[in-house]
């Protein structure tokens, strides 16, 4: 005699207890957000420009600078998780979510020391990827230089 | 017009990090770490650029681009430098991005303490 | 004869529940149990440096409020049986620093609060010692930190996912008479139904609290008509239910006398997403609750089933399942001529 509940079935059967995530809204609010924060990562861009006579090139650099900072300050204020968890990929895939991985370690690790702690620990989130953009990097790279010799 | 296609791409791109969220269960760490090789490969495609210039702030802003930049800067040396200029110019663009996020990170662990 | 059946203890020489203080934190402050602390702290840091001290100092308080409220020095405890979340028990054993009081540390995750009130009413009854000290505690950030992410990282959690309760309970345990007796004990095995999402611990533990509770009906041939309350630990609104038809599937219905403490420290419209769990979860509704309800009246035998979800992160990314554990104690209210 088959239970639902053996184990073999448990995974399948308690999918109905689990509450889905709500797809459709999660996508809106990540959208809304994520959206908003290119708008105001824009706004910074035409700042730099028209402000301070940067190239359209150059000004990436500031613009990227100025939202990591919002984004820190945010993150040691307590807001930033709150937001994320509204946000989800919204907070999270902007250049704001990589402050904010770097920031919440650092912070979190403070009471270690600051070598061990704050310094050991402050890429243990956003280290994968730096590793992952300078390896897929040089791979795309060294294979380009090649077709392109 | 730019801040509506800032805001459309940039949403787009963060609808696509949702999805891997919640149905393909990824976590957080793995949907960045795909984010990045996605925006350094559609670099080598030359295809990022393209999305930069319609989109603006929209493709900049989001972890895509910081793959794109470290291929952008590696294949900037490599015209002068040869093998060398990889190595030399993978950091070039995205020196403010890192330099400024260890500095502020760290800043703020000094200065706050954790909420919970 | 103290064993009954394949896992029950029923104690021979009646062990009693003595005195028990419980400690909570802002969010537990603010839930519908509020009335039940002996202390409560408007701040996650406790007025400390750091998490691991504010935890530590939870902890401490409710083991010498306990003390306290028997009216007994510290140095007249024989025993202290304690443990929490953190690596290596460190709350615990930081904490019994400056009691010095002899200690059995156990760890059994958010099981340890009736694993370590079971074993310590054993000792009594036994009588290897004149009384024992139960105590468990838990803090939100400290085990946000060691078993998920920065407190102020920004992933977002799911619908399923237990928030760790912020409190300690503690519970003296003797064979002077008092209106509480500690009846017997149910230890659990381990169940593993292949579950590996630390974010939904409901759905791994229901097996576990499924197991002991059927083993322990089964071993002292009772029915769930038998309590006025059976009390899981932390299986949140998701383990609930798979709970109760679980038992039903073998014919045990215990609708009318189920509840879990992880759904009854907060308040429904409160942020924490499935419910409360961790170590302090069970042992503070149990030791401050269900405590004041039995002296009440209002109850007469509760068994308790705290479910553990035995993990860790670097299990979880080996891509290993969550083995899980049950273990549970009844308490039965005892008039006093």
């Amino acid at each position: 005699m088959s239970n639902k509940f053996d184990k073999q079935n448990y995974k399948n059967t308690v999918k109905s207890y689990q509450p889905k995530p709500n797809l459709f809204l999660n996508c809106i609010k990540a959208f809304i957000i994520g959206g908003l924060i290119c708008v105001i990562g824009q706004a910074l861009t035409d700042f730099y420009i028209n402000v301070f006579g940067y190239s359209e090139k150059d000004a990436a650099s500031p613009t990227a600078a100025t939202l990591i900072l919002i984004s820190a300050l945010l993150t040691g204020l307590g807001i930033y998780d709150k937001l994320a968890q509204f946000a989800g990929a919204g907070s999270a895939v902007p250049i704001t979510g990589f402050a904010n991985a770097i920031t919440s370690a650092a912070l979190e690790h403070k009471s270690e020391g600051y070598v061990l702690g704050v310094g050991g620990n402050m890429f243990k989130l956003a280290g994968s990827v730096i590793v992952y953009g300078t390896v897929s990097a040089y791979i795309v790279g060294i294979i380009r230089y090649l077709i392109t010799q | 017009m730019d801040y509506l296609w800032a805001f459309l791409v940039g949403g787009g791109i963060c609808v696509i990090g949702q999805i891997l969220l919640d149905v393909a269960k990824l976590t957080p760490a793995h949907v960045l770490s795909i984010f990045v090789v996605s925006g350094a490969v559609l670099d080598g495609f030359s295809l990022y650029d393209k999305l930069i210039k319609f989109a603006g702030a929209g493709a900049t802003v989001p972890i895509t681009s910081f793959g794109h930049s470290l291929l952008h800067g590696a294949m900037e040396q490599a015209q002068d430098h040869g093998f060398i200029g990889v190595s030399i110019g993978i950091f070039q663009l995205t020196s403010a991005g890192i330099a400024s996020a260890i500095l502020f990170g760290f800043l703020v662990a000094v200065f706050f303490k954790p909420k919970g | 004869m103290g064993k009954q059946g394949k896992q029950s203890w029923i104690f021979q020489n009646k062990v009693y529940i003595n005195e028990t203080a419980t400690i909570g934190g802002p969010m537990e402050a603010q839930g519908p149990l509020k009335e039940t602390f002996d202390i409560t702290y408007d701040e996650l840091h406790c007025h400390e440096d750091n998490w691991e001290k504010a935890e530590r100092k939870i902890l401490q308080q409710s083991i010498q409020t306990c003390i306290q409220k028997a009216k007994l020095q510290s140095d007249q405890i024989d025993l202290m049986l304690s443990g929490d979340l953190l690596n290596q028990n460190v709350t615990s054993n930081y904490a019994a620093r400056t009691l010095s009081i002899p200690i059995l540390n156990m760890f059994g995750a958010c099981s340890t609060s009736m694993e370590t009130l079971a074993v310590g009413s054993a000792l009594v009854d036994a009588g290897f010692v004149d009384n024992a000290v139960a105590a468990t505690s838990s803090h939100n950030a400290t085990a946000e930190r060691q078993f998920r992410y920065p407190t102020e990282y920004g992933g977002q959690k799911p619908a399923t996912t237990t928030t760790t309760i912020t409190g300690g309970g503690s519970a003296l345990v003797s064979k002077k008479p008092s209106d509480i007796r500690v009846e017997s004990a149910t230890i659990g095995k381990i169940m593993d139904y292949q579950m590996g999402d630390p974010f939904d611990m409901g759905s791994a533990m229901a097996p576990a609290a499924y197991d002991t509770i059927k083993t322990h009906l089964a071993d002292l041939g009772r029915s769930p008509k038998d309590y006025d309350l059976i009390l899981t630990g932390d299986l949140s609104s998701i383990g609930s239910p798979i709970l109760k038809d679980m038992l039903k599937e073998d014919g045990i219905n215990i609708d009318d006398v189920h509840n879990d403490c992880g759904l009854m420290i907060y308040n429904s419209d409160q942020p924490v997403f499935a419910g409360g769990s961790g170590t302090a979860c069970s042992a503070v509704v149990t030791y401050g609750h269900v405590v004041s309800e039995l002296r009440k009246g209002n109850l007469n035998r509760v068994f308790i089933a705290a479910t553990g979800s035995l993990h860790s992160p670097t299990m979880i990314q080996q891509k290993e399942t969550i083995p899980c554990i049950a273990h549970g104690v009844v308490l039965t209210r005892e008039e006093l001529s």
